[in-house]
């Protein structure tokens, strides 16, 4: 068989054989028993001590959200005005400038959101300082807080009947400590040790064998790429991100950053069911998103296989499949298999230029995007799809003529209320942003902007518009990849994606965390005849079932004007 | 609202010297001892650096193996792709002149020979590699300018080429600054 194939096979086998035990060791963690992380606990004892924290003191769910857009509001400020100033900071071997206040503002939030969209590259526009101090920073932090949060959720679902959803600060803290970090110091040191620079040392000057003198952009990168996938962040050191032969040297690292970004995302699934005790509802909502990956998946490995019809018609090989944007060393199957990978779990690192996809793959990605909880993001995965089972119990509900129950407790209008606000406001977000976008670049087209309107799009027609809605998709999904030929870095693009970044992260993480407290509160009432068993392979299809026809009432106009429309002009 | 405040500047603080500066540097400690001490591979000829294992480099000579064309023409102050569309019109037509071009050059090559590596931008535009075919439909040309045996090529070639690996996983590939270097060592 084909050895890029067995390539992408092996990869997801050694993934959920990695995140099973991963997951049984979270829970176990997070609940307080033994695990062989302990020796940590000096260590977060000082920090607790330092920071005036009282790690044993529950908090109910608006505290809870307090602490954690507290800190959250900290960083941002932070990291604007860090951003802003860099130019005159230590650290900037190579003198890069200081950013705009538009484009600090959209990094800022970007970052901080777990996003990582990148109007900016990375090589001319942060400093070294930067790289570390904000970039690196904010991956670990918003990692940890989407963590957290979905431990509060695991709290409110571990106990009968309880108004503590867990400390924000301790889980917070554990969650670097005795997750994130350890895990990237074992990834950083393996990147290292395949080419990736890792020191200090600014850009370097040579003579090429034919005589050309080019630079090359360095630093310590090694550190940022391990955390940039195991926190599902996807911010790229380097401007083409993991495509760059230094980002990502070999096959082998391809395997490990792709193992890295899914890693915690599927661990949190099992650590989910081993936390609150229902392994098999852990397993169904596992086997269910796995589906729906492959769904995505293998599409789209055939059709960057195949090549491109286009290229065909000129008579020359396509043995190695669609190569514009790819690279040889990692071929089509695997750049296929990264590209939805990276759009489900909302990382946004890419290791091929999505903007050069086929249409159709180009919009399995975005369907990865606008679904956003095949697996999901660090943490917040789960959240995202526990709206949707929240939706799917309502109709469930409605279908049997009883009240919604979810695992004892009774759903009512105003969780339902909460969960459809929070599903409404994407298509919102997405849809008016673009629809704001293509006004602009239709009638403003000369606006005195950084990049005029007019040449904000790098391809014409149908994939133009692709471009644009693209951009809001990855925004609202905090994913962070692009079709990169769109011209934003201007005041439009910073300061809208700014706005849609901000909501697309907090908004669906209050909606859950306000769901689950209020949920919780109530009283539990025992299973009977009659509970809709949400463990069960049936509700798991009505989920799949409701998140199909969602997504599908909500994009299919805007899937059809871009890649469905490319499509069939390209036949 | 104070109940909240002073513990998240704390805790930031504490974080960024955990985060942002001993991790980074435990890193580039450890990196001391992995090869090109953590500060890139470089590639040398008769001791002079001649540019970095992993990073393609820019061949236009027809007596050197040509790599991929480039978004950003090799130069690794930056990295880019081209971002093209595999519908735009503008595009075809470019890719349609690299064809050309290419058979203008190697007036042996037949076109369905040619594999689409060759005349399509990379990802980082950086790409140092060639599938094996993309270096042996060029070995007429070579053979040619330097007047050597073209069975000397095909096995420099075989030779150059890395497996998929573990001899599993992946694509083959042939490194083309490395396969240049070894090709100014053919006499």
């Amino acid at each position: 068989m084909n050895t890029e194939l067995i390539g992408v096979m092996v990869t997801f086998v050694i993934t959920v054989l990695l995140a099973f035990p991963l997951g049984k060791y979270i829970a176990k963690m997070f609940a307080g028993e033994k695990t062989i992380t302990d020796f940590m606990y000096p260590v977060e004892r000082l920090i607790y001590r330092i920071s005036g924290i009282d790690p044993n003191k529950g908090m109910n769910w608006k505290e809870f959200l307090k602490s954690m857009l507290a800190i959250n509001m900290l960083w941002l400020f932070y990291a604007f005005f860090l951003l802003l100033n860099q130019a005159h900071l230590p650290l900037n071997p190579d003198g890069n400038p200081n950013m705009t206040p538009d484009l600090s503002f959209n990094t800022a939030i970007s970052f901080l959101v777990n996003c990582n969209l990148q109007h900016y590259s990375g090589e001319s526009g942060v400093t070294y300082l930067t790289q570390l101090f904000v970039i690196t920073f904010l991956q670990f932090v918003s990692a940890a807080t989407g963590i957290a949060c979905a431990v509060a959720l695991f709290n409110g679902l571990k106990h009968k009947t309880t108004d503590n959803l867990g400390n924000f600060w301790e889980i917070f803290t554990k969650s670097i400590t005795r997750i994130l970090l350890p895990l990237c110091i074992i990834m950083a040191v393996i990147m290292a040790f395949n080419g990736t620079p890792a020191s200090f040392d600014g850009k370097d000057s040579i003579v090429t064998l034919q005589g050309d003198t080019v630079k090359v952009s360095r630093g310590p990168a090694a550190g940022m790429i391990a955390i940039k996938h195991l926190g599902t962040n996807g911010g790229g050191w380097f401007g083409a991100n993991s495509a760059h032969p230094l980002e990502n040297p070999n096959y082998f690292t391809n395997m490990v950053e792709l193992v890295a970004q899914v890693l915690i995302p599927m661990a949190m699934l099992f650590a989910f069911g081993f936390y609150i005790k229902r392994k098999k509802f852990a397993y169904v909502i596992f086997g269910i998103m796995t589906v729906g990956m492959l769904f995505l998946v293998i599409p789209t490995i055939y059709w960057e296989m195949q090549g491109s019809t286009a290229i065909a018609k000129m008579g020359i090989m396509q043995a190695t499949g669609a190569m514009e944007g790819k690279e040889v060393r990692f071929g089509p199957a695997a750049s296929g298999y990264w590209s939805i990978i990276t759009t489900i779990i909302s990382t946004g690192s890419v290791n091929s230029m999505h903007d050069s996809s086929m249409p159709l793959s180009g919009m399995m990605q975005m369907l990865g995007m606008l679904i956003n909880a095949f697996y999901g993001g660090c943490g917040v995965g789960i959240l995202n799809y526990f709206i949707y089972i929240i939706i799917a119990v309502f109709i469930g509900g409605l279908m049997v003529g009883r009240t919604p129950e979810f695992l004892g407790h009774k759903v009512e209008a105003r969780e339902v209320k909460i969960a459809a606000l929070v599903t409404l406001l994407s298509a919102f977000l997405i849809k008016g942003g673009t629809a704001l976008a293509a006004y602009y670049f239709v009638n403003h087209g000369n606006a005195d902007w950084a990049v005029q309107p007019a040449n904000w799009l790098n391809n014409p027609g149908n994939h133009g518009f692709s471009e644009m809605f693209y951009e809001f998709t990855s925004s609202n999904a905090n994913n962070g990849s692009g079709f990169e030929g769109l011209g934003d870095n201007n005041i439009f693009w910073n300061v809208t994606t700014g706005f849609v970044l901000l909501l697309g992260r907090f908004i669906p993480i209050i909606g859950p965390i306000a769901i689950i407290g209020l949920l919780a509160k109530k009283k539990f009432i025992p299973e009977s005849a009659g509970t809709l068993k949400v463990d069960s392979l049936t509700f798991g299809i009505l989920t799949f079932t409701i998140i199909i026809i969602l997504t599908a009432l909500s994009y299919f106009p805007p899937l059809v004007l871009g890649p469905i429309a490319e499509y069939f002009g390209m036949k | 609202m104070k109940k909240y405040v002073w513990p998240s500047i704390k805790l930031t603080m504490v974080f960024i010297i955990l985060c942002a500066v001993l991790y980074p540097l435990l890193i580039a400690g450890i990196a001391k001892f992995a090869p090109g001490s953590g500060k890139g591979e470089t590639v040398s000829v008769n001791g002079k650096v001649v540019g970095y294992a992993n990073i393609g480099q820019k061949f236009t000579e027809d007596k050197y193996f040509w790599g991929r064309p480039s978004a950003v023409d090799y130069n690794a102050a930056g990295s880019a792709g081209s971002n093209k569309g595999a519908a735009n019109p503008e595009y075809l037509k470019q890719v349609q002149g690299r064809i050309d071009s290419f058979l203008v050059h190697n007036p042996a090559a037949k076109k369905e020979e040619i594999p689409a590596e060759l005349v399509t931008a990379s990802g980082s535009g950086l790409d140092p590699d060639l599938s094996p075919a993309g270096a042996t439909i060029q070995i007429k040309r070579i053979a040619l300018i330097r007047k050597l045996d073209e069975s000397k090529l095909i096995s420099l070639v075989n030779q150059q080429t890395e497996k998929p690996l573990l001899g599993l996983f992946g694509p083959a590939k042939v490194n083309v600054l490395k396969l240049n270097i070894e090709l100014d060592k053919l006499k």
